[in-house]
């Protein structure tokens, strides 16, 4: 375990990005609950509000090639690896335009194009996925990452010791990135695991493994660079936790009993968005003007998806059984 | 033509296959160094080398769903899982991965993987080593699903799965890999759709598949003696099942009995009897009959195992309580 140093490039604009970046994915999920009591969005709806900073910081690491394999709370990462908000808000609504045709909702947000290879629902359920894309990787001889994200309550289930031995023991380049929360659902990490310290259990399969400030976006990407050019250059896997919070419930079904108000609030003191608002503020990279326009035009492009969700059709029920098998599909 | 036996012909397959396409390799438990729990993979490793022959550890789920990444990835993994029993270990990766991720992703991905595992009792190795499952995996939406019961189609079935871009599971019922027969020299592949008719008859209609077709030939040998001309049907391909030429022999015959080594209740064998009464109920002179394993946990001790299973005495039986 060591803190990565500062060997990036930070600059800025790099920091104006990671603002817009954080500012979207809060913005568009606020509007996501507005619009989830109007019914228009409907299932489950996990949001990740409080956790900008790990989509975020870890995605400006990764380049075009690289693949992100996601978990059920998964708006922020498809947000931030480029998925359009019109692809994301229409598959919110269920509609044929949304990146997976209305077909997976919230949970499974899917973009062969980004590769994006989806959320996955089942909790550790994509780590295996993530270990099989980095050895096809491996056996082609590509220069590739695959960043795999999940949360802290994934680290109960088998599939992530088998994937983490799996990943090492073949040397394959995957980034795994936990998004530690605190809480698997509603479960406290300490009511779950033996070690709570999670960097540890990376540690025992020799992979190299920092603790990271979640809520700290700067660190974030700076751990992440690091991290992805140590997977790129044949280092094999490495390992993120990210220590972060999620300021809203699981989903919003959750009445949130688990948690007290005084602890929410005091990590909402830690907000990764005003962290570096007032960051930027300091370095003179930032004052309301700049801010108002930032939010204008992330309204603008909400408003732009969320009318265009609107818009788009639903899948005709005749395609019910489309897209099961190829051959399937072909009947 | 030229003989082998059934182990050889899935081994010969898996060979021409990795030389035909790079993209091809095999992982599993002691696939390697072992040379495959069912030495099917022997002298592969020497042959290929360990990066497309991969030795995993015992974790299904991951190597299972490694597979899965892989085929997403490009490339045309043939996971081996050591029998069907362990495979619910990864049920979570065939199931809520492999067989919901084209749906799922509105056609975006495909899983072009294939997943072969050992089914099937009859070796006195007990209750956790002999069921045979494959009816739960005929459930799934979005799977192939092949049980090849001879040597002709252990040897041709596996190319074109792996030419499909969804995946499909092969199963192979560890009481055929010793069987030997011939091969035609032009063996090249056989389709993975359609069920055959392995013997022509008149009078009653026997359906199997995978280790069930020996059985069901042994009693039509049985039965001919008695001077009862039967047909035996091996469906090959369990999903999509193929209940046309299932309905075309009992539409002739008028009598049937499905043979299931699965257990009875919710079976791959009440799939079929129950399309056999939607197909061509006013064909069947007598009630659909089925001859199952029995409904308890597979026994070690080789009178009772013996007991469980479908066997020839039973199926002739069968066809003699349905009478005419």
């Amino acid at each position: 375990m060591r803190v990565p140093g500062s060997a990036d490039n930070l600059n800025v604009e790099a920091w104006r990005r990671l603002l817009i970046d954080m500012l979207r994915i809060r913005r568009f999920e606020e509007r996501c609950v507005e619009l989830y009591s109007a019914t228009e969005i409907r299932g489950f709806l996990h949001l990740s509000i409080g956790e900008e900073a790990c989509a975020v910081g870890v995605m400006q690491a990764l380049g075009p090639e690289d693949a992100i394999v996601s978990t059920y709370r998964e708006h922020g990462h498809a947000l931030a690896r480029g998925l359009s908000m019109r692809s994301v808000m229409a598959e919110l609504e269920g509609k044929v335009d949304g990146c997976s045709g209305g077909r997976g909702g919230s949970m499974h947000l899917f973009d062969v194009g980004a590769r994006f290879y989806g959320g996955n629902a089942i909790v550790a359920g994509g780590l295996p996925l993530a270990v099989g894309l980095a050895l096809a990787d491996h056996l082609t001889g590509r220069q590739r990452v695959t960043a795999c994200f999940f949360g802290d309550g994934a680290v109960a289930e088998g599939e992530f010791h088998e994937s983490m031995n799996l990943a090492a023991l073949w040397h394959l380049p995957v980034l795994f990135c936990c998004e530690n929360n605190l809480y698997a659902m509603g479960t406290s990490l300490s009511l779950t695991e033996s070690e709570t310290d999670l960097s540890l259990k990376a540690a025992a399969y020799r992979m190299p493994s920092w603790e990271v400030d979640g809520m700290d976006v700067v660190a974030v990407a700076r751990a992440a660079r690091e991290a992805a050019v140590g997977v790129r250059s044949g280092g094999g896997p490495h390992f993120l936790e990210l220590r972060t919070y999620r300021f809203r419930a699981h989903s919003m079904y959750d009445p949130d009993r688990y948690r007290s108000k005084e602890e929410i609030e005091g990590w909402r003191h830690r907000d990764p968005i005003t962290l570096l608002g007032d960051l930027m503020r300091g370095s003179g990279g930032l004052d309301d003007g700049a801010l108002e326009a930032i939010e204008r035009d992330i309204a603008g492009e909400i408003d732009d998806a969320v009318a265009f969700a609107a818009a788009s059709a639903i899948e005709p029920v005749e395609d019910l059984e489309r897209f099961l098998t190829t051959i399937e599909a072909e009947r | 033509m030229s003989s082998c036996t059934y182990r050889e012909a899935v081994r010969e397959a898996i060979r021409q296959a990795m030389l035909a396409d790079e993209r091809v390799f095999c992982m599993g438990e002691d696939i390697g160094h072992y040379g495959g729990c069912y030495a099917v993979t022997m002298g592969l490793l020497e042959e290929f080398g360990p990066e497309r022959i991969r030795d995993t550890p015992l974790s299904e789920s991951a190597f299972v769903g490694a597979g899965i990444g892989a085929a997403l990835g490009g490339m045309r993994p043939i996971v081996e899982v050591m029998t069907v029993n362990f495979s619910l270990l990864a049920l979570d990766q065939i199931l809520n991965n492999a067989a919901t991720l084209r749906y799922m992703s509105g056609g975006q991905l495909s899983v072009p993987l294939v997943i072969r595992m050992a089914t099937g009792a009859g070796r006195q190795v007990a209750a956790q080593h002999s069921h045979s499952l494959e009816g739960w995996y005929a459930h799934i939406p979005g799977l192939r699903v092949l049980a090849p019961a001879t040597i002709e189609d252990a040897r041709g079935m596996l190319q074109p799965a792996l030419d499909d871009p969804d995946p499909v599971i092969i199963f192979e019922h560890a009481g055929l890999y010793n069987d030997k027969g011939d091969l035609p020299d032009e063996r090249g592949a056989v389709a993975i759709e359609g069920a055959v008719v392995r013997r022509e008859g008149q009078d009653v209609t026997l359906v199997a598949y995978g280790g069930t077709v020996r059985v069901a030939l042994g009693a039509a040998e049985e039965l001919a003696a008695a001077g009862v001309s039967t047909e035996v049907v091996d469906l090959r391909c369990l999903r999509p099942l193929d209940s046309a030429t299932v309905a075309g022999s009992v539409t002739k015959t008028h009598r049937v009995v499905v043979l299931d080594e699965g257990w009875r209740t919710g079976s791959l064998s009440a799939e079929v009897s129950s399309r056999i009464s939607e197909d061509c109920f006013y064909d069947l002179d007598a009630p659909v009959a089925r001859v199952c394993t029995a409904e308890v946990p597979i026994p070690y001790a080789k009178h009772l195992e013996d007991a469980a299973l479908p066997q020839v005495a039973d199926v002739v039986t069968a066809v003699h309580r349905l009478g005419g």
